[in-house]
């Protein structure tokens, strides 16, 4: 379902130094990134901050281009094929809404019936289901900049699932979410996942979302690949620690090291 | 792609609907600001009979077509130039991953019918000078051809405008210099300026093709700086070429898109 192939990712910065002249300095944001993940999988995708989970995230879904390398979801290549990808990826940016700021939540729904021309009669059943599963009800109404973290996290989640993708990411959907909303969000991918068979890949810093969540785990430091297995896999790579977020801290640290 | 736009302008036009006080008061202020302009071509012609070597409804000729391309433009269109805050704010990449081309999207944001006004106005001083002029039908042919052509040419700059901000983060006024500064420009006979300046906007950023060239033949007038006779149905060719120019500079600067760090 996704595949990357010696996938990289530059950018080139230019600091201004007085007039003319400039100083260019290129930042390898992903480097040499080969990985597959299967239909039906559900990956955690984690790392430290800057590691580069962000850019991998925006070439999956055709916002970047990479600088080298071969990418392929659900059988396209994002970057070339951006828009009828878009009919099969589901996308969430826990740190930014996809939705329309000042409307009200129900109309961004619209929105997004017209711009991916899903059936009136579709569109009305799937969104009635997913208003129930995330309990959307009380305030569709409402425009989303009103709206609560928790509550508009729920609601992009349902924005990227209106038409019924094969594929859904997300960048750090539960992210500042209190106990009650993370745990409602944990519930529904799981769900999402098991019953429908929606491939998910997330990036989290929430280590409860791995352990609860992800058969398998990827993580990735300045931009390269350093595991990737199952959650007892990592937690076999330091024996002698009794906790994930030990494991994990120490894996971080050691990558830093090096 | 045009039924897209329709089906989401309309959603536009409804969310607005829900503050009609405010959508009624901006489209008579358009109006009136508009208006303005029109009473400066009258104070000029209560000292003069003519400017430019125009007569009043030539003038008023002239002004109309412009604003009417410039108006309808603007509507459509006049949101493409807005792209580096789309970046900044993030919802440019929301953008992206939609099924439909960002280019369409960002012309349609917060679409209102609130410019109706200058294309209202204009389109009354157009419908006022034509019924002063008596353009016979062999030569009255080329004005919708010409207004759409105008559409063409002003979409046209700020769809380069937005493609420099690709680059140029923080260049969103080079677009406004142009397409502002063109509607004003093209509002009066080209003849009250310079002919440097009309060899320019003639052969390189092509505004003349807005409504002089093609306006010349309307009015049956020969050309006041002695350009070839043929120019004046280059319209169409000259909104082709600018398209194309844009459209690939779109295209190019579309591909360099860098998003922001997180
Ligand atoms: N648009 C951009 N321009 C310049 N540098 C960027 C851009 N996007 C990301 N980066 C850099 O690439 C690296 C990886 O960033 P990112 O993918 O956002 O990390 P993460 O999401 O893992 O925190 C960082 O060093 C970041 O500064
Ligand atoms: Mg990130």
């Amino acid at each position: 379902m996704i595949e990357l192939d010696g996938v990289g990712r530059s950018f080139t910065l230019r600091r201004k130094k007085g007039w003319l002249r400039g100083e260019t300095r290129v930042v390898h944001a992903v480097r040499d990134l080969s990985f597959q993940v299967a239909a039906g999988e559900f990956v955690g995708y984690l790392g430290p901050n800057g590691a580069g989970k962000s850019t991998t995230i925006k070439m999956l879904t055709g916002i970047l281009a990479p600088t080298s390398g071969h990418i392929e979801v659900a059988g396209l290549d994002p970057s070339r094929r951006r828009t009828a990808l878009a009919r099969r990826i589901g996308v969430v940016f826990g740190q930014r809404t996809t939705l329309w700021w000042d409307l009200p939540l129900k109309d961004s729904f619209h929105l997004i019936r017209l711009l991916y021309k899903v059936d009136r009669e579709e569109h009305r059943k799937r969104l009635a289901e997913l208003c129930e599963v995330l309990e959307l009800g009380a305030f569709l109404d409402k425009p989303v900049r009103q709206l609560s973290l928790g509550q508009r996290v729920r609601g992009d989640i349902a924005a990227a699932l209106l038409h019924d993708p094969l594929v859904l990411v997300l960048d750090e959907p539960t992210i500042g979410l209190d106990v009650v909303s993370k745990a409602a969000v944990r519930d529904f991918l799981r769900t999402l996942n098991a019953e429908r068979g929606t491939t998910v890949l997330l990036t989290t810093h929430d280590l409860g979302d791995i352990e609860r969540l992800c058969r398998r785990v990827m993580l990735i430091d300045h931009g390269s690949l350093a595991f990737d297995g199952t959650v007892e896999d990592l937690k076999a790579t330091a024996p002698d620690e009794t906790s994930i977020e030990d494991v994990v801290t120490r894996l971080y640290t050691r990558q830093a090291r090096l | 792609m045009a039924r897209t736009y329709v089906l989401l302008a309309v959603t536009w036009t409804r969310a607005a609907a829900q503050y009609p006080l405010s959508m009624a008061l901006l489209t008579v202020g358009s109006f009136i600001v508009t208006g303005l302009d029109m009473a400066a071509i009258a104070v000029i012609f209560a000292h003069t009979t003519s400017l430019g070597g125009f007569t009043l409804p030539e003038v008023m000729f002239l002004y109309g077509t412009s604003g009417m391309s410039f108006a309808l433009a603007d509507m459509l269109f006049g949101n493409v130039d807005k792209l580096s805050q789309h970046v900044r704010a993030g919802t440019f990449d929301s953008m992206l991953i939609r099924p439909v081309s960002p280019f369409i999207q960002m012309a349609v944001d917060r679409f209102t019918f609130q410019r109706l006004g200058r294309t209202a106005q204009a389109a009354t001083v157009l419908a006022i000078a034509l019924a002063h002029l008596h353009v016979p039908w062999q030569r009255a042919w080329m004005i919708p051809l010409m207004v759409l052509c105008g559409i063409v040419l002003f979409t046209a700059i700020w769809t380069l405008g937005g493609a420099i901000q690709f680059l140029l983060t923080d260049a969103p006024d080079v677009a406004n210099a142009f397409t502002y500064g063109g509607g004003q420009l093209t509002q009066y006979p080209l003849t009250v300026y310079g002919s440097d300046l009309v060899r320019t906007v003639t052969f390189i950023v092509p505004l003349a093709f807005v409504n002089w060239q093609p306006g010349l033949f309307i009015l049956g007038r020969p050309d006041p700086f002695g350009l070839p006779y043929w120019l004046r149905f280059l319209a169409p060719v000259a909104a082709l070429a600018l398209a194309c120019v844009a459209g690939l500079a779109w295209r190019a600067g579309l591909r360099r898109y860098r998003s922001t760090g997180s």
